[in-house]
């Protein structure tokens, strides 16, 4: 509690301060689109700071996984679209199905391709980063080249689904419902990796993993699983946090993912290394002010997030919610 | 036969060559307290035995089967518990959680065995909703030793419980390992001389990454001469 408080006090002023400068119509929609982002950047850095803060793997291909992960979508999506027309079709269900079925594909895609890294490229360089940075960097060039060879070079764009285009109109406020959706699946995640962490025998051992990995295998468990287990789970989640992205702007490239994870390595740091809810507070915070400075001063919008970073680590060298190793 | 019964065995760290032929052997519910200097090579001893840092030459048998080369959990599984230097515990668990992720499966057995480990610490009791980043050094050690109890365990190794403690919590400290000491084959590493002549059976002191003395724990602590000349007491 004594550490929600300011946390309330930064999360209102960080809310409220914009509203001085921006009319509270723009404001509504920017911080929707900015609760939005965050979520999504939650979505790849939350992997991220599991991977971290569990294997102290620096896993520089999360990006590339982001960008298989809407690639895998993006063809499952335009294949259903083109058979059924599920994306411009009236129905909801239909549109949902569609939804669903590209979410599978994402996460499927790279889970699987999470499984590969682990045991082929990263398990060899446990312990030594400067391996990992280059290891993993490499992975990110194959990886990004194979999409160019698959789908080639180019942006093409992704099929919407009709009922999450557009707009509500809420009491005269106009919610972007992509933004919205990607929102209460952010929360939908958290929730459920909060539920695994914290209540299940599985969680618990990664958690005591994340401190001393060395001790939760002299005490018989073996790491290597939880180790292929985790950086799979992240990875899907990179995948899930690629496909949402391409929906919400509605386009992949396969450069996508390298753009994310610049953000999402920031967003750990802010968050600190190795904690979930550390990483939905940063990316949140990441989404907002970016969202913020980009309507007031565009330029200055990239800025403003390593601002922050630099910021909480003269404040807390260990980021908002890490323990420090 | 021996319980634990290591011959030769050479172990690196990094480009160090550190332990260069250790050879003990430890005889069951006994205790075998390791002896000797700071750098000699001790907690490496117990690190090669969990197969944390696997040797480089020589053999480790446990109960007469080769185990070194085995991953730390497999070691582990055989039945063999270790508290390490500084207790490894997880500070941002609980107390509880921390005597949860110890075992090796969650069953009735194993919460049975929770159940003695906290009426033998009553103080884990008592914190055993909090953080254990909140524990007492004392309290810290106790729930190390804790950890190591959940499961069955046929071998314990101890490295240096007594470090940084107050001498009234040490004293609390032999207790609780007296009673362990019936219940389990133990390794000791101590360097206070006093706590590990009362509990220690036999002994070994290391130097140099060597064992150099071999004997019963009453000999040595009787032995002015000796003293002098390995532990420089």
């Amino acid at each position: 509690m004594r550490r929600a408080t300011p946390l309330l006090v930064g999360a209102a002023l960080l809310l409220l301060l914009p509203l001085a400068a921006i009319e509270p119509r723009a404001w509504l929609t920017l911080t929707v689109a900015g609760l939005a982002m965050g979520m999504l950047i939650f979505l790849v850095a939350a992997g991220l700071t599991l991977i971290f803060g569990l294997m102290d793997v620096l896993n520089f291909a999360h990006g590339a996984l982001f960008s298989w992960g809407a690639y895998a979508g993006f063809t499952v999506a335009v294949a259903v679209d083109g058979r059924w027309g599920w994306a411009a079709s009236p129905s909801v269900w239909a549109n949902a199905g569609l939804l669903l079925l590209a979410v599978a594909a994402a996460v499927a895609v790279a889970f699987a391709l999470g499984v590969v890294l682990e045991r082929v490229i990263v398990r060899p360089v446990y312990g030594q980063h400067l391996f990992q940075i280059l290891i993993t960097l490499g992975a990110t060039i194959v990886l990004e080249e194979l999409i160019r060879v698959a789908w080639g070079p180019n942006d093409q764009v992704m099929p919407v689904p009709a009922t999450f285009q557009g707009s509500w109109d809420v009491a005269d406020v106009v919610v972007l419902r992509f933004p919205a959706i990607a929102i209460g699946l952010g929360l939908l995640v958290y929730g459920g990796m909060q539920w695994l962490l914290t209540r299940t025998r599985v969680g618990l051992i990664v958690r005591a993993g994340v401190e001393n990995n060395e001790m939760v295998q002299v005490m018989g468990h073996d790491i290597h699983r939880y180790f292929t287990g985790v950086f799979a789970a992240g990875s899907g989640l990179a995948g899930l946090g690629g496909l949402m992205w391409g929906m919400f702007s509605q386009s992949v490239r396969p450069s996508m993912g390298g753009e994310q994870l610049i953000f999402a390595f920031i967003v750990v740091i802010i968050g600190g290394l190795g904690s979930v809810t550390g990483s939905l507070v940063g990316a949140l915070l990441v989404g907002l002010a970016y969202n913020y400075v980009a309507f007031l001063v565009p330029k200055a919008a990239i800025g403003v997030t390593m601002g922050i970073m630099v910021l909480v680590l003269l404040a807390r060298p260990t980021g908002l919610y890490g323990a420090g190793k | 036969m021996d319980v634990l019964e290591l011959e030769g065995v050479h172990t690196d760290i990094g480009q160090h060559h550190i332990l260069q032929g250790v050879s003990l052997r430890v005889r069951p519910d006994a205790v075998t307290v390791l002896l000797g200097r700071n750098g000699a090579g001790k907690t490496t001893t117990m690190r090669t035995v969990m197969g944390v840092l696997p040797p480089s030459r020589g053999t480790v048998r446990f109960e007469g089967r080769p185990i070194h080369g085995l991953p730390p959990h497999a070691i582990a599984r055989l039945g063999i518990g270790y508290v390490p230097e500084g207790q490894g515990i997880f500070a941002a668990l609980t107390v509880e959680e921390n005597l949860r992720v110890a075992m090796r499966a969650e069953n009735a057995e194993s919460r049975e065995r929770m159940r003695r480990v906290l009426t033998l610490f009553p103080d884990l009791e008592r914190f055993r909703p909090a953080r254990a980043g909140t524990l007492s050094g004392g309290q810290k050690q106790m729930l190390a030793i804790g950890r190591a109890l959940v499961n069955p365990t046929r071998l314990l190794l101890i490295d240096e419980p007594s470090k940084g403690l107050a001498p009234i919590v040490v004293e609390h400290l032999v207790g609780a390992l007296e009673a362990m000491k019936r219940e389990t084959t133990v390794v000791l590493v101590e360097q206070n001389f006093a706590m590990a002549s009362r509990l220690g059976d036999d002994c070994y002191v290391m130097d140099d990454g060597r064992t150099v003395y071999a004997g019963s724990m009453a000999a040595l602590a009787a032995d002015r001469d000796l003293k002098r000349r390995y532990l420089g007491i």
